[in-house]
């Protein structure tokens, strides 16, 4: 196991943003992380990344108790993340904003070092012909390949991914979808935030459901899509669901 | 993925040292050097006390503004009272040389060395504050630390410390005293020049740069960004503890006015934005055309009483039209300079 999640809660004030939430992550898999708006998934990370201790239960990460540990620590042990709003360093050239996450990351390159994995990694998201441009002037969809690239140069065990396809159009969509499947396949296990439900449904091999901070759900896409609590809670409409796989096993034959 | 075996590691650590040496290939940072080695120059070969002390002022504001630059200009936090570590390194040398006979050598380290420790413990204490809350603990810092120097009867309270003329004839009279401060003060200016440029292309450096830009996401890519803070201030400290003692020592009193002046703090954030926050040459540019801009303006008839008010408005107009300083601005506007002005 990569990662045991076991009881987590969180409150703000008044809102319980999280409440026992618990499972299990085998490495090398992709789990789909979905519920609605508020329905505490960004928490979670933010829990699981050191950004906010939990109330109660245990965040184990490579066997270690890393529940009280900050962000930076969980960084150098080999959790990388992306953020939802992304979180250019934008006065940093596209290069320098990659070393950054090499230098500080897991492996705490030098400088030298750094360089040639940031435009390693940046080949591999497709951001090579950008390296020497400011970071702020990149477009919305080359910024979450830059998160993505950032989060990669750390090379970490387990990668967070926080609705990295959300704003995108459909064929940048299809192309990031590659991106990850294709870092799924050099080993790194990954939790991803998505909205873009038939993206996710493809791409995961285990999806939890989050509502109000409550665990409702957890199996592969086919159950989840079939599972009479989510369509309740989170699709609304049962025939979405059919359409939703449908949609699915389309796009599994196009590619 | 690529297992992290001894071959990679291999290959890995071949071109940082290229890089690293390569920081030394910048034709900036030597075009620097020699820049202000040749306008140092000048006083000695003309043998001009005149201008020596015109330099001075100058060099001094070079080191301080290069310093504050560290904590300001590369980690983004605004250091309004940074001229308490001039003063506290300062107070603390004089006490060493009129209370204990220490040497000029010992005063300057331990004026160093106590500014770094200050800025340590404030650093811990203080950096955990963000934006204009850090800003207005430094203000606070400053004005606590000119209150307590004025009660503190071992420092002399409000009258400060004066030092016997006879300590001067170690160094062979007061006038060869006053030329070796000068040549002390080109030293440490020299050594600033190399901190902020060693700094800024380090990898402490990117840290730091990562810290301004955005410090939570610097902090989830892994910077320790407590420790980074506490060392750049710590940095940030040292040279100016050590140009205090030398200040103070050609001056031969010192009081808490003159050590803690909160404007003059104030005049140093006008020379890094003058000159362009985050670089190299920004603070050193700055510092020089901002004394020549004062040095005018203190011999004019009309600007004489007034030449902090201007000092104001053109942090206003830095502010408005190039927030990137001088340097910055060239930088935007010319990218191929990107490389060349560090």
């Amino acid at each position: 196991m990569i990662l045991q999640v076991e009881g987590i809660s969180k409150r703000f004030g008044g809102l319980q943003a999280l409440s026992s939430v618990t499972f299990d992550l085998p490495e090398g898999q992709i789990l789909g992380l979905i519920g609605p708006n508020g329905a505490g998934k960004t928490t979670l990370f933010n829990v699981i990344n050191g950004i906010y201790p939990p109330d109660g239960g245990r965040v184990i990460f490579r066997e270690k108790d890393v529940t009280k540990f900050k962000p930076y620590h969980m960084a150098r042990l080999g959790l990388a993340r992306t953020h939802q709003i992304v979180r250019p360093l934008n006065e940093l050239s596209v290069r320098e904003n990659v070393m950054v996450g090499s230098c500080f990351g897991r492996e705490s390159h030098g400088l030298g070092a750094a360089t040639r994995i940031a435009d390693e990694v940046l080949k591999f998201v497709g951001l090579d012909i950008r390296a020497d441009q400011l970071a702020n002037s990149l477009n919305v969809a080359q910024k979450k390949r830059l998160e993505m690239a950032r989060a990669l140069a750390s090379r970490p065990y387990l990668l967070l991914l926080d609705e990295v396809l959300a704003g995108l159009n459909p064929s940048e969509i299809t192309a990031i979808l590659e991106t990850i499947r294709a870092i799924r396949d050099q080993g790194i296990t990954i939790i991803m935030i998505e909205h873009v439900m038939h993206a996710i449904m493809n791409i995961s091999e285990r999806i939890i459901v989050l509502d109000y901070g409550e665990q409702i759900a957890e199996g592969t896409p086919d159950q989840i899509a079939n599972n009479q609590k989510v369509i309740e809670a989170y699709l609304g409409d049962p025939k979405l669901a059919e359409r939703l796989m449908e949609q699915n096993n389309g796009d599994t034959r196009d590619s | 993925m690529s297992t992290p075996g001894n071959e990679t590691t291999a290959v890995s650590t071949q071109p940082a040292r290229r890089r690293s040496l390569g920081a030394w290939r910048n034709p900036g940072i030597w075009l620097t050097l020699v820049t202000v080695l040749l306008v140092s120059a000048w006083p000695v070969l003309t043998q001009k006390a005149s201008t020596r002390e015109v330099i001075f002022t100058m060099l001094l504001s070079v080191v301080l503004a290069s310093s504050l630059n560290i904590i300001l200009g590369y980690t983004g936090y605004v250091s309004f009272g940074h001229v308490v570590f001039f003063g506290i390194g300062g107070y603390l040398g004089l006490y060493l040389m009129s209370t204990f006979g220490s040497s000029l050598w010992i005063a300057i380290i331990a004026g160093g060395i106590a500014a770094g420790l200050l800025a340590f413990l404030l650093g811990k204490a203080i950096l955990r504050l963000r934006g204009a809350y850090f800003a207005l603990a430094t203000i606070g810092v400053n004005e606590a630390m000119r209150a307590f120097i004025n009660n503190f009867k071992p420092f002399g309270g409000p009258i400060g410390l004066s030092l016997n003329f006879q300590v001067y004839q170690d160094y062979g009279g007061a006038a060869k005293a006053l030329w070796l401060s000068y040549y002390l003060l080109v030293s440490i200016t020299v050594g600033s020049i190399l901190l902020s440029y060693l700094v800024k292309s380090s990898k402490f450096g990117l840290g730091l740069v990562a810290i301004r830009e955005d410090e939570d996401a610097a902090e989830v890519m892994g910077v320790i960004t407590p420790n980074a803070k506490t060392w750049a201030y710590v940095l940030s400290a040292i040279l100016p503890g050590m140009v205090g003692v030398l200040f103070f020592f050609k001056n031969g009193n010192i009081e808490p006015t003159d050590a803690f002046r909160l404007h003059f703090s104030i005049e140093l954030l006008v020379m890094v934005m003058l000159g362009g926050f985050g670089t190299v040459l920004g603070p050193i540019i700055g510092a020089a055309g901002y004394q020549r801009l004062r040095g005018f303006l203190l011999t004019s008839q009309l600007f004489k009483d007034i030449q902090l008010s201007v000092a104001g408005v053109l942090l206003l107009v830095i502010i408005l039209f190039i927030p990137a300083g001088a340097v910055g601005w060239l930088r935007h506007r010319f990218p191929a300079l990107r490389r060349v002005l560090p």
